[in-house]
């Protein structure tokens, strides 16, 4: 992974479903400050919308660290999502296309990250999942 | 609770999002749209999503759950108003809307809506032709 500074960073809490809309506005928010074009704000908040789905889903909710980022060259948002849920299994198969434990399409996590620039997931059973996700400005 | 109207002009049912989308609220229309074609007896649903800025994998599930249950209520179903970013997102996210009928603008959607029906209606009339 390329070295990164943090610009800024905030801690969003998610509980309910009703925290969903308000912290996709922080996501924009995020991407606007860093002058990211419509079609990569679109694609980070989808993703961002994915993710948010699974950790109150899965996860029983979570924080999300939304920061801006630098590498020197160029700016980027970058989203962490944990959770204290359960964890998953098996990571390979949860990144299969077509895959899902829930009555979604799952497309969730391949998906999501065919729409960012990186991808990490850790997860530990009985511990929880945490996801991050990076999007360049141009990215 | 929340919820998006839906209008009805004659045959037709009309919806346009306003909002930004969040599972419950399109778990919603889905619902209320359903029951709105069987109670008017709509034979055409038209959902503009022209002020929508994001679609990710289950809002668009349920879209194509729209256009297949008002198919199933004998109605037939439009979305109009993509945005371009949104549209290049779904397929990057693998979602290609299959068996949604879609349409550039609320003018043209119409157009198709009308046509479909006019189709739809055309096979019942040829299959009466025959029988007498």
């Amino acid at each position: 992974m390329i070295m990164t500074t943090t610009l800024n960073k905030e801690d969003f809490l998610i509980v309910r479903e009703q925290d969903v809309v308000p912290f996709r506005n922080k996501v924009k928010e995020a991407a606007v400050k860093v002058g990211m074009g419509i079609l990569n704000q679109t694609k980070l908040i989808t993703a961002a919308s994915e993710l948010v789905r699974n950790l109150l889903k899965y996860g029983g909710g979570g924080t999300v660290v939304i920061e801006n980022v630098t590498n020197g060259r160029e700016n980027g948002v970058r989203l962490i999502f944990a959770d204290k849920g359960p964890g998953i299994k098996d990571l390979d198969l949860a990144m299969k296309d077509g895959f899902s434990t829930g009555k979604s399409l799952g497309l969730g996590l391949p998906g999501t990250k065919r729409l960012v620039n990186e991808f990490n997931i850790q997860s530990t059973v009985g511990v929880g999942t945490t996801v991050t996700i990076l999007k360049w400005k141009n990215g | 609770m929340e919820r998006i109207p839906i209008l009805k002009m004659g045959d037709f049912l009309l919806v346009t999002i306003q909002v930004d989308l969040y599972d419950q609220l399109a778990e919603n229309l889905e619902s209320d749209l359903v029951n709105a074609v069987q109670k008017h007896g709509s034979k055409g649903v038209l959902i503009d999503i022209s002020s929508v800025s994001i679609i990710d994998s289950f809002m668009g599930r349920i879209l194509g759950n729209i256009g297949v249950m008002s198919r199933i209520m004998g109605a037939q179903s439009v979305i109009v108003g993509m945005q371009p970013a949104v549209a290049m997102t779904l397929v990057e996210l693998g979602l290609t809307l299959t068996g949604v009928a879609t349409a550039l603008n609320v003018e043209k959607g119409m157009e198709l809506l009308r046509s479909k029906i006019l189709l739809s209606e055309g096979q019942g009339y040829d299959h009466d032709d025959n029988s007498e």
